[in-house]
């Protein structure tokens, strides 16, 4: 079975697309097949995919330097090859595993969630569609793979944002998403031209040989690789929400909230951290473009921490929370530790895919109502969604041991060791911003935790109950990996997470005790603040936000990013097409109509010539043509002679 | 020699035509059965004939299913047919866009529908006889019979526009007048070519394959190639000379948009390609910077004309400049990857546009109104018609997985790997036209399908019966060659091989040439 699974990898893309395709054609005016399909096809994804995690395993790290690689070609030309095929080692079979569960997880949670929606096995087929990019993308051999699944993704995420198509802002998010990640794909679609112009191939491992001794196999110099791989990262910009095109992000919650969950929190927004992580060579290779992936992260962290404080709809919130760790994957990768990011990515699929799963909840028995100042209390009406819950914010806030605090604190301490052991005085402020943010994390997740769940529930007209058993028992899974699933990275493990996930050699990092103990207190002090303010109310909140109005409202407003964006759009870029909308008509179609009219004017005067019909201007025509060719054979009477015209046997 | 079965192909739509011209024009369903039955002959026959070189002339390349008849003796025309891989997956578009347009929906077209369906199939069999000659006198012989049907049908049964004070009359006689002017240029071309080839060969030809053997001096082919391109390009709406195209489809029925954006202006690019730069090497060469320039106009300022767009015609007219900036950036790169780029651009763009056309037609027909803002969540009562759109708009975003994926890949591959620092920044300044052009398309899905449901539209009707045929074969083939899409280029590859190699031999010899110390 083992072995079955490791060859035969293909089959994990492929059976939801074969389920997707069966929903499309066949089942789709049967709701209850169309689910069956789809759960039933993923579920066999998901058995396969552990396979292949066990048969990983016990290879050991022999993986890690000889994947396990199958490939066809796709089209090739001269001087142009592609392929397609699969690529087994532990990051993409760890992938596999993350992506096929949470998948698995949110389609049977969806069973009770989209009960009775009209497009139910429209939203099935969609979600194996997803099911399908998503691992295609993962388990990809190469770069333009990669690519093509990652727009698949993308068209997946606008398709299901926009999934309740009647509503304007559905429809206005999707578009959002597809055309803020489309401007960052247009960076990540020149990078990989480059590579293909100048390494000659996109395969990710010959990439990988080739690219630290760049100098022998390419004419580029340093500079103009880290040119390319600041450009290349353009992509991940977009797709994993980092500033400044992070924007779609909060506004695709407009998706139903299963979809929240799987694409917009554990799978689809990851895809930019893990192509980062499967190019991470080129950015190794090149210290300053790594330095700018660590800052990008860095601050996308803080910044939508930031953001998240001050909002009002937990899925806003969780969106924001989604932005911010997905900026501490990216500072995980720009310490150079692929480890250390890809172990967050998968604790954090885990934790933040409960959270969206138990915000779903929340949401289902409050019809639908997002306001979070109008719950309240719900620990009474909704016991199990309020444990798991708790255990999600525990996790995400760093307590060990669930398994946020694992990870975050890989992140923390690659960071700090970047900085001490490696010279590099830029990585203690990125350190600092880190351990910032992660105060921050746990102060806005136990704030909207303590107002959702905690009090008296304000709104008089609710009726929350619990959610059904499909709904829970995704919650159930999820909350049992957030506490243990950080275990296997451990620090005191010797063959961890670590020993898999990496690249290069294994070097166990010495686990750092101050750091360990430094950000479970910082984590506790955000944790207290919200105690003080929403738990027990010993401060007003209201009053806080009147004393830094400047400062709340500006925060949020989310920076008014959004509206600077809006304007440039609607002003500059649509104003340039307004603008040559005009030249189009009224100078190219001037120019025409003017040579025209001339010709009009000039045929009035000739009117016994000019019959206006359309074969006499054809006439004239072939006249000119004559004349032209008359003058040509002047014009080069070396070669022709006008003697020739009539000299044609 | 054998079945002509090339002869076959071209002459069903002719005899279809010829049918109908017997039918009483009250029974225009079965005229119409007649167009389809015909035009489906063509399809299947191409479908097979494309196999069978898939399969058997790959490798060799090469023209197959040859025929020649001598024709005007004293002119040394003969009517000489045959297809290569550059041509059959051109002729496989034109059966495509011409079996499914019959069955695309305009209003206009539900009077007087005999003539319009004579015309169409006359107007099929034009356009495929320019892909299948091989001799340059019967190519512009099809290119003239192609022009006149566009010209009566843009004006009778075409329709004018509520963003552009722009009539039907006006479109339709813009729309010829510029392609008789191109075509003025390339006949002057042509037989400037076919009497300079005496000089080397002895005796004037029209024939293809033999004038590309002719070296003709360096001035010459610079001259010639200009006068060409500005013919070809023009057909292929090259910035600044774009400006029929938009209009022209705005004011064109359905079907005549459908073949117009799908096939007709790939005459233009075939042309150029298999006339230009096959015979002229060198002019092309001295030529590309400026194509490459203009193509970047193409790209960029038809993109960007399209974000101020309010009529889904004229979205789509210019979106299909903006898509020919590709073409003709693959065309300029001059290397192989970039030539397979652009013709298979100009398929994907054949089928896309076809299909978005066929879909703006049918909601326009539905709603006889194509204004943006009076359209909106018409995904509630058009289900069938929206996911052609979406898939339609997809695929003009370039989508992988759909079709025009890979050639724009290719496209840009090509294009980089001139090596050359002009070509690269102009490349990357058409990149953006990726972005832009999702801009546009989706802009124009979420105002016309989605959003809140508008009870005006409830009485409009979802396609159904026959006008399924347009969405159900164009997705099938925009989806097949986006999973496949060596089916195409294989074939493109194995078309462009031969061009490729004389483009680089004419540009090596040159190049000795100059180091010796000129020509001798």
């Amino acid at each position: 079975m083992i072995e079955f699974a490791l060859y035969n990898a293909w089959l994990i893309p492929l059976l939801p697309a074969v389920a997707f395709v069966l929903i499309a054609l066949v089942f789709k005016p049967l709701p209850k097949v169309s689910a069956f399909v789809a759960i039933t096809f993923i579920l066999i994804s998901f058995v396969l995919a552990i396979c292949i995690g066990i048969g990983v395993i016990q290879q050991g790290g022999e993986f890690v330097e000889h994947p396990l690689k199958q490939a066809f070609t796709w089209f090739s030309m001269n001087g142009l090859k592609v392929e397609m095929g699969v690529q087994i080692d532990p990051t993409s079979a760890m992938m596999l595993f993350v992506v096929t569960l949470v998948a698995s997880l949110v389609q049977i949670y969806s069973l009770g969630y989209m009960h009775g929606d009209p497009g139910f096995s429209r939203f099935y087929a969609y979600l194996s569609l997803f099911a399908m990019s998503m691992l295609g993308l993962v388990i990809a051999p190469n770069l333009l793979q990669m690519f093509v699944f990652w727009e698949l993704v993308g068209l997946c995420s606008y398709l299901l944002i926009g999934f309740w198509f009647h509503k304007y802002s559905a429809r206005e998010a999707a578009k959002k998403a597809f055309i803020t990640t489309r401007t960052g794909d247009f960076g990540l679609l020149l990078g990989i031209l480059l590579l293909q112009i100048n390494f000659g191939t996109l395969d990710l491992q010959r990439l990988g040989e080739m690219i630290p001794n760049f100098a022998q196999y390419t004419h580029l110099s340093l500079g103009a690789l880290t040119v390319i791989a600041v450009i290349l990262f353009l992509g991940p910009i977009g797709k994993s929400g980092q500033f400044p095109l992070h924007v779609w992000l909060p506004d695709a919650m407009e998706g139903p909230t299963p979809v929240s969950a799987l694409i917009h929190a554990a799978t689809m927004v990851v895809a930019g951290v893990y192509l980062t992580g499967r190019t991470l060579i080129l950015f190794k290779t090149v210290p300053s473009a790594m330095a700018f992936v660590a800052f990008m992260g860095a601050f996308t962290a803080l910044f939508a921490a930031s953001i998240a404080i001050t909002q009002t709809e937990m899925k806003k919130i969780l969106a924001y929370s989604t932005v911010s760790q997905l900026g501490y994957m990216m500072l995980a990768l720009g310490a150079g530790s692929l480890t250390a990011s890809m172990f967050h990515l998968m604790t954090h699929a885990f934790f933040k895919a409960l959270m969206f799963l138990g915000a779903g909840s929340v949401l289902h028995s409050m019809h639908n109502e997002a306001n979070i100042w109008k719950y309240g209390g719900l620990k009474k009406y909704m016991p199990v969604t309020y444990w798991t819950f708790l255990v999600g914010c525990l996790a995400i806030a760093g307590i060990p041991p669930f398994a946020g605090f694992w990870s975050k604190d890989e992140i923390l301490l690659v960071t700090y060791n970047m900085a001490a052991h490696q010279h590099q005085p830029f990585y203690y402020l990125l350190f600092v911003m880190a351990v910032l943010t992660a105060g921050l994390t746990a102060f806005y997740m136990f704030r909207m935790f303590f107002i959702c769940f905690h009090g008296e529930l304000r709104d008089k007209h609710a009726h929350p109950h619990e959610s059904p058993f499909s709904m829970l028992l995704p919650l159930y899974v999820l909350a049992f990996l957030s506490v243990v699933g950080g275990l296997v990275g451990m620090p005191w493990l010797q063959h961890g997470f670590g020993y898999f996930v990496r690249i290069g050699e294994f070097e166990h990092e010495a686990p750092n005790y101050i750091i360990m103990v430094g950000s479970v207190v910082v984590a506790l002090i955000g944790i207290f603040t919200a105690i003080t303010i929403y738990l027990k109310k010993s401060v007003s909140h209201e009053k806080l936000a009147q004393q830094f109005k400047p400062i709340y409202t500006l925060l949020y407003n989310k920076y008014y990013i959004d509206e600077i964006y809006l304007w440039i759009i609607h002003n500059v870029i649509d104003g340039l097409g307004r603008f040559l909308w005009w030249v189009d008509t009224t100078i190219v179609d001037g120019i025409i109509d003017a040579v025209g009219n001339a010709a009009k004017l000039l045929g009035s005067t000739f009117r016994r010539i000019q019959t206006g019909k359309l074969q006499h201007y054809a006439l004239v025509l072939f006249a000119g043509i004559v004349i032209l060719v008359i003058i040509m054979n002047f014009m080069d009477t070396s070669s022709v002679n006008l003697g020739l015209l009539g000299g044609v046997r | 020699m054998g079945f002509p079965v090339l002869t076959v192909i071209l002459l069903a739509p002719i005899i279809g035509a010829l049918i109908s011209v017997f039918i009483p024009k009250e029974n225009s369903k079965v005229i119409k059965a007649v167009a389809g039955i015909t035009t489906f002959t063509s399809l299947a026959l191409t479908i097979v004939i494309y196999f069978i070189y898939y399969n058997q002339n790959l490798a060799t390349g090469g023209f197959a299913f040859t025929e020649d008849i001598p024709w005007v003796r004293d002119l040394g025309v003969v009517y000489s047919l045959g297809v290569d891989g550059f041509s059959l997956p051109m002729l496989l578009l034109t059966n495509i866009i011409g079996f499914t347009s019959v069955f695309s929906r305009s209003w206009s077209v539900e009077k007087r529908a005999k003539e319009f369906y004579i015309l169409l199939l006359i107007l099929i069999g034009g356009v495929m006889g320019t892909f299948v000659a091989r001799d340059l006198f019967i190519f512009f012989l099809f290119y003239e019979v192609v022009v006149i049907p566009i010209y009566i049908m843009v004006i009778i049964w075409g329709s004018g526009s509520k963003t552009k004070a722009v009539t039907k009359e006006y479109a339709g006689m813009k729309l010829t007048i510029y392609l008789l002017i191109g075509s003025a240029f390339l006949l002057a071309a042509m037989i400037w070519m076919y009497m300079q080839a005496a000089v080397y060969l002895g005796a004037p030809t029209f024939d293809i394959a033999t004038l590309a053997k002719v070296d003709f001096p360096a001035k010459f082919q610079i001259i010639a190639f200009g006068m060409m391109a500005f013919g070809f390009t023009t057909l292929l709406s090259m910035f600044p000379f774009h400006s029929w195209s938009p209009d022209g489809y705005a004011g064109a029925p359905t079907a005549v948009s459908m073949i117009h954006a799908g096939v007709l202006k790939k005459i233009g690019g075939y042309g150029l390609i298999r006339i230009g730069l096959f015979i002229l090497p060198l002019g092309a060469k001295a030529w590309a910077p400026v194509i490459a320039i203009l193509a970047v106009g193409n790209v960029v300022y038809a993109a960007l004309i399209c974000l101020a767009q309010k009529d889904m015609k004229y979205v789509v007219g210019y979106s299909s400049v903006s898509h020919m900036g590709f073409v003709l950036i693959g065309v300029a790169s001059l290397n192989i990857i970039g030539l397979n780029g652009a013709v298979a651009n100009m398929f994907a763009h054949g089928v896309m546009s076809a299909l978005f056309f066929s879909m703006v037609g049918y909601i326009y027909a539905a709603t006889k109104s194509r204004y943006i803002p009076d359209l909106g969540g018409l995904a509630h009562q058009m289900p069938v018609a929206s996911t052609g759109f979406v898939v339609a708009a997809m695929a003009s975003a370039g989508l992988p997985g759909l079709v025009s994926f890979v050639p724009e890949f290719t496209t840009f591959v090509g294009a980089f790997a001139t090596k050359q620092t002009n070509m690269q920044v102009l490349s990357i300044i058409a990149l953006t036209g990726v972005v832009l052009g999702a801009v546009y398309v989706l802009r124009m899905v979420a105002n016309v399908l989605f959003g809140p449901r508008k009870e005006e539209w409830d009485h409009v009707e979802d396609i159904k019966g026959s006008y399924l045929i347009p969405v159900v074969v164009l997705i099938v083939f925009i989806v097949t060659f986006g999973i496949f899409p060596s089916l195409l280029m294989d074939m493109v590859n194995s078309g462009m091989q031969p061009i490729a190699a004389k483009m680089v031999q004419a540009t090596t010899a040159a190049a000795a040439a100059a180091q010796i110390g000129g020509n001798i």
